[in-house]
This record gives structure tokens, sequence and C-alpha cells, in this order.
């Protein structure tokens, strides 16, 4: 990125002052080195977000932000429906509510060492993973409707773990105002044989060891130390998440004119939130929202279980559940009061400081955890929710390290068999059923995870809690 | 002695182009309808070798779209939904284009992990570097970018 461009606040904050039809400033969080590493690209599409009808303050990147559609990844921006703000499709994403869920197992790494590879043999055997790979429970259509308005609360009810997960889950486990009446026949149809997947790409199931803490009470509090194994689900809400995003995104971009909406990028495609569409959209987005709170309650069951078989004694408590695609109704300070606003976070997760009203008991006094995943070779991060005031860019961070390289790139500078050698000798399991799929998910292919985390921590997006190494990583 | 229409010279290919964190998809093409095949078969390419699959099954699909740009999102997202759906990998396609009509065929087999080989699922095709063009030799170049 050219940063002749950007206007320099701190060492970690950028900014861009409008320009043409950009309502607020862009602001864009990211060391030198980050920021120049991004494509300019990104640096289009937060400008075309700033142009939206209704946004607030400004529109925001984070460090690990990349190229995407319509919104980059790792964007953040806010929408007032007292302004005529809008909710876009485009601005959460295909994959509705693909988030992060961490496990504690209560063991340390030696404790793996005598049954690591028989453990990363029946988790593979037992986690749905890969293109093709369908759920043990099919869903009909009035099982169907109480999973997308009871989310994770649906899932424990019929078993698939304990009342306290919920504790531990945003939204406790299922968002309000979810209308599965605005989930069409085709999104159900993609979600009947998918409840309880991982999906592909860059979804996985990663056994880790914390190995090193950075803030001893953080730590504590969230039941962490050094040593430590833990237990980490990345994935969304699946083939219904995806419909969903394809048909809203479609719908919103032809009715946009009717709505007195010029689109600076088609993928940007939104509707005001008090429209029919607008309101139909969020409905059927929290339907997803709750799919995927859903899918990895179940994806914690069969954890469970796997873990069970070897570690009769693991409870496997839920640290935490935060996603990082959506678009949720909070209250805020802007620079005109305190507003209650639709913040959407694309490949950004919401980082509550102490003190919100809204965090879950277990975090009124820590601020919520924020996962920040890395790759199969180098570390992921357990942060915090900072507690500043004012909050940076709506109480966002980071979700991961972020591209360097593009999925065909990858592919062409390594073989899947190579990586997973590699690694191996580190002492790091990799199971998938695609080597392709490992080649372009390779280390080699992500941006390092230990500057973005330590950009994030720097600039007050959240504080750095602990440092997570992979074990054993399921790829879909 | 007849000139050859412009792009008729053309041989059908596909191609995936880089993006950060997706995939783009291109077919190009004679025709439009051949671009749209090529798209496609660029589209299963993203996941596994299209030489690789069998066409033991066939499906139709009909799509309707405002222009030329919409009606290559709604053919991809249409093959995304059976390939979901009905767990299917597509080898060979059929397009006609008829106004702002597309019926389309794609003959595939069932996903066999250990043969094809998948690497990713395609979420959806996305409206971002999306364009159904003619370029200055004749050809006709359809493409936009895959979530995956």
């Amino acid at each position: 990125m050219d940063l002749s461009r950007l206007h320099r606040i701190s060492n970690w904050q950028w900014r861009v002052d409008p320009e043409g039809k950009m309502r607020v400033p862009a602001v864009l969080y990211g060391d030198e080195g980050l920021i120049a590493e991004m494509d300019d690209k990104v640096l289009e599409q937060i400008g075309n977000v700033a142009c939206l009808p209704g946004i607030v303050d400004a529109a925001y990147t984070m460090p690990d932000a990349h190229w995407g559609y319509g919104f980059p990844i790792g964007g953040v921006a806010a929408f007032d429906p007292d302004g005529g703000g809008v909710v876009s499709a485009g601005g959460v994403g295909f994959d509705i509510s693909c988030g992060v869920r961490t496990l504690l197992t209560g063991l340390k790494r030696q404790d793996l060492e005598s049954c690591k590879e028989a453990l990363a043999d029946s988790l593979f055997r037992t986690i749905p993973a890969g293109v093709g790979s369908t759920g043990k429970i099919v869903l009909d259509e009035i099982e169907m409707d109480r999973m997308l308005e009871g989310g994770a609360r649906w899932a424990i009810g019929q078993g698939y773990g304990r009342a306290e997960d919920l504790d531990r889950i945003e939204e406790h486990g299922c968002i309000p105002g979810a209308r599965p009446e605005a989930v069409s026949h085709r999104a159900r149809q993609r979600q009947r044989e998918e409840m309880g997947t991982l999906g592909s790409g860059n979804h996985y199931l990663e056994v880790q060891e914390v190995t090193a803490i950075s803030d001893d009470g953080a730590a504590a509090a969230f039941g962490l130390a050094r040593g430590d194994v833990v237990v980490s689900i990345h994935c969304g809400s699946r083939g219904l998440g995806h419909q969903i995003g394809t048909e809203f995104l479609r719908e919103m971009a032809l009715t946009a004119p009717a709505h007195g909406i010029s689109l600076p990028d088609l993928e940007l495609a939104c509707a005001p939130i008090r429209s029919e569409i607008g309101q139909r959209f969020l409905g059927a987005m929290r339907s997803g929202i709750n799919c995927a709170l859903a899918n990895r309650q179940i994806l914690t069951d069969l954890t469970r279980r796997v873990f069970a078989h070897f570690f009769p004694e693991a409870a496997l408590p839920v640290l935490f559940d935060v996603s990082h695609n959506t678009c949720k109704e909070e209250d805020h300070e802007t620079g005109s009061g305190r507003r209650r606003l639709f913040v959407h976070r694309k490949g950004a997760t919401r980082a509550f400081g102490a003190g919100r009203p809204d965090l879950p008991a277990a975090f009124a006094a820590t601020g919520q955890p924020v996962f920040i995943g890395g790759s199969m070779g180098t570390p992921s991060a357990i942060m915090v929710g900072a507690a500043l005031r004012p909050e940076q860019a709506f109480a966002s961070s980071c979700h991961g390290a972020g591209r360097r390289l593009s999925r065909h790139q990858a592919s062409k500078r390594w073989r899947g068999r190579q990586v997973v050698d590699e690694l191996r000798e580190r002492g790091i399991i990799i199971k998938s059923p695609s080597m392709r799929g490992i080649a372009e998910e390779a280390p080699g292919a992500y941006k390092d995870s230990t500057a973005v985390v330590e950009t994030a921590h720097l600039a007050g997006l959240s504080r750095k809690v602990a440092t997570l190494e992979p074990l054993i990583c399921i790829k879909g | 002695m007849t000139t050859p229409a412009l792009g008729s010279a053309i041989e059908p290919h596909a191609e995936l182009f880089p993006h950060d964190a997706d995939v783009g998809v291109r077919g190009i093409g004679p025709t439009r309808d051949s671009a749209f095949e090529q798209a496609a078969l660029a589209l299963t390419s993203a996941v596994t070798d299209p030489a690789g699959i069998a066409s033991q099954e066939a499906i139709e699909v009909t799509c309707e779209a405002p222009d030329d740009a919409y009606l290559l999102v709604d053919w991809l997202n249409a093959l995304i939904y059976e390939m979901s759906v009905r767990r299917l990998v597509f080898g060979r396609f059929a397009v006609s284009i008829e106004g702002n009509r597309l019926y389309g065929r794609a003959w595939g087999e069932p996903v066999d992990r250990a043969r094809h080989m998948p690497t990713v699922e395609p979420k959806g095709a996305t409206l971002t570097a999306l364009k159904v063009v003619v370029r200055d030799d004749g050809a006709w170049v359809a493409q936009c970018i895959v979530d995956v």
C-alpha cells in the first residue's frame, strides 16, 4: 500500500480523510510494515465502505486486513438507523458468524505425549471435515426452525453439551431476533446434512499448547497457565449461511437503486436498516448466527467424546465462543453521543472491555476473550478486550493472521505432503482429507500472526494474554 | 474465400486468478455460452482436477437475470448449490443463453474424497471482479471471485 496516501496518527494508526463520496474518514490499524504489506485494494475497499449511508464516525480496518469482496476482510463499520443507516450482506460475508470457540482441557502437554497420534486419528475420524463431509444429524423442517431460533441453546437441549456452556458464548448461545421464515428453502437444503461439520478452507480444529502468558491476571481469570492444552474450533454457519449471503447479496445489489443508494462497489450490497429487505436480512442473518453457534456446540460435544476416551476426567469446559463475521446491534459512545448502532464486523472480532453491561458475568471484570487464529505452523493468541475510553473501532479487534499469498500462489509454492512432513518434524500433527488444501493453507501463506497480535495490543484494540502453539490440527 | 468471424479462433479455456483470501474464476471462449461453460470449469478446478471427474450424472439448471454479469453469478451459484446439496463434482458443462435466460447442463459424479482430493468447498460466487465482456480479439471473458 502506498503510505503517502495516509496520515500517520500514531505508530499503529493511520487515517484517510474523507474525499470524493466518503462520508467519514477511514482509519487503518497496523504498524508500518503491516500497512505497507497490505494490498491497495484494502484502502479502496474501506474507502468505499466510508461512502455508505448512515455510517458513523469512521470505517476501520484491523491489523490483519486484506482484500475481501465489498468490505475488506478485517473491516469494521457501524450504521445508525436514525441516520438512514444500512445493513449490508457484503459487510457480513458469506460465512455468517464464522468464529472460534476455545475449550480448556485441564491437561498439560506431557499428558498428551503417549497418545497424541491416536488422539489426532480419533479426532480426524470423528470430526466431519472437508468437501463432501456430512454430519450425523439430519434436520426436518420443524427441527430446523427450532435450531435457527435456538442456536447453541437448541443444541444443548438435544443433548450436545451442558447448560453452563451457554454462559461462555456470545449472546449466551442464542441471538434474539432470528426469523427462520426469512431463511429460504435452498438455504435449509444446504444445511440439511451439514450440522456438526467443520467445513474446508481455513477452518480447523486445533489442539494447542499455551506456550507463553503475557497477562497473569487475565490468564488466571480465563483458566490459562503455561503448558496447558486447549482446543480451538474455527468454523461457521456452513451451507445455510453461505446461501443466505448469496441470496441477499444479489437482492440487495439489485434493489439498492430503489432505496436511493448508489453503490460504489456492487459487493457492498446493502439496504436501509428500516426497510423490509433490511429487516428480512437481519432476521435471516441472525438465524445464520444461531446456526453457527449450534454447529460449534455440536462440534464441542464431538470433541468432548473423543477426549473422554483418552482422558475420562477431562470435562473440556468452554473458555469462550466469539464470532467474527456478523452485524450486531450494540450501544456505543460516538462523536455525537451514545447511540444504538448496527456494527458490521467482517473478519473482525468483538472485543468488549471490562464493565460492558452485555458481557457474560464470567468476564465482567476482565473483558471478553478475543481469539486470534494463526496458521497450522504459527502461533494463535488469546487476547482480552481493552477497557479503553473511548473504545477503539467500536470495541473490535483482529481475527487472524491474514493471508500474505493467495491460494493460487500458495499451491504453486508448496506441496501438501512437504508441509505435513515439515510440521511433523516440529511436533505438529496435521490431518486433512486434502493435500492440496494443506498446500493452500501452508503457514508461509499467512502473515506473521505475532506482528498482528503485537499491533492490536499496542494500538489498544485488545491486550495480549496468552500465546498458543499448535500440536494437532484437523483441517477441512 | 470467407473471413473467419472475430473470436472464432479462440480456444476455449478456464483460468484461476489470484485473490487474497479467495479465488478468481475465469472462462474464455469464442462465444458467451462457451465462456460461461469455461467459467464453470474454472470453478471446478478450484475444487479438484476436472479431468478426473466421470460424467455419471447430469443435472439441469435454468437461470434468469437482468444482465450477463448477474447471469454468470446466478449460473455459478446454481452449480455451487447443486454441488453442496447433491455432494457432486462436475467436470463437463453445456450452456445455452437466450436473451436473459440461461439453460445449463452439468455432468459429474459424487465426490470421492480419496480420488478427487477436493481442496475447498465454494461458498458463493461474488460480485467482485465480476465481468462478462468481449475482448478486442473477439474472445468472450466471464469471470468473478468465488468465496471459498
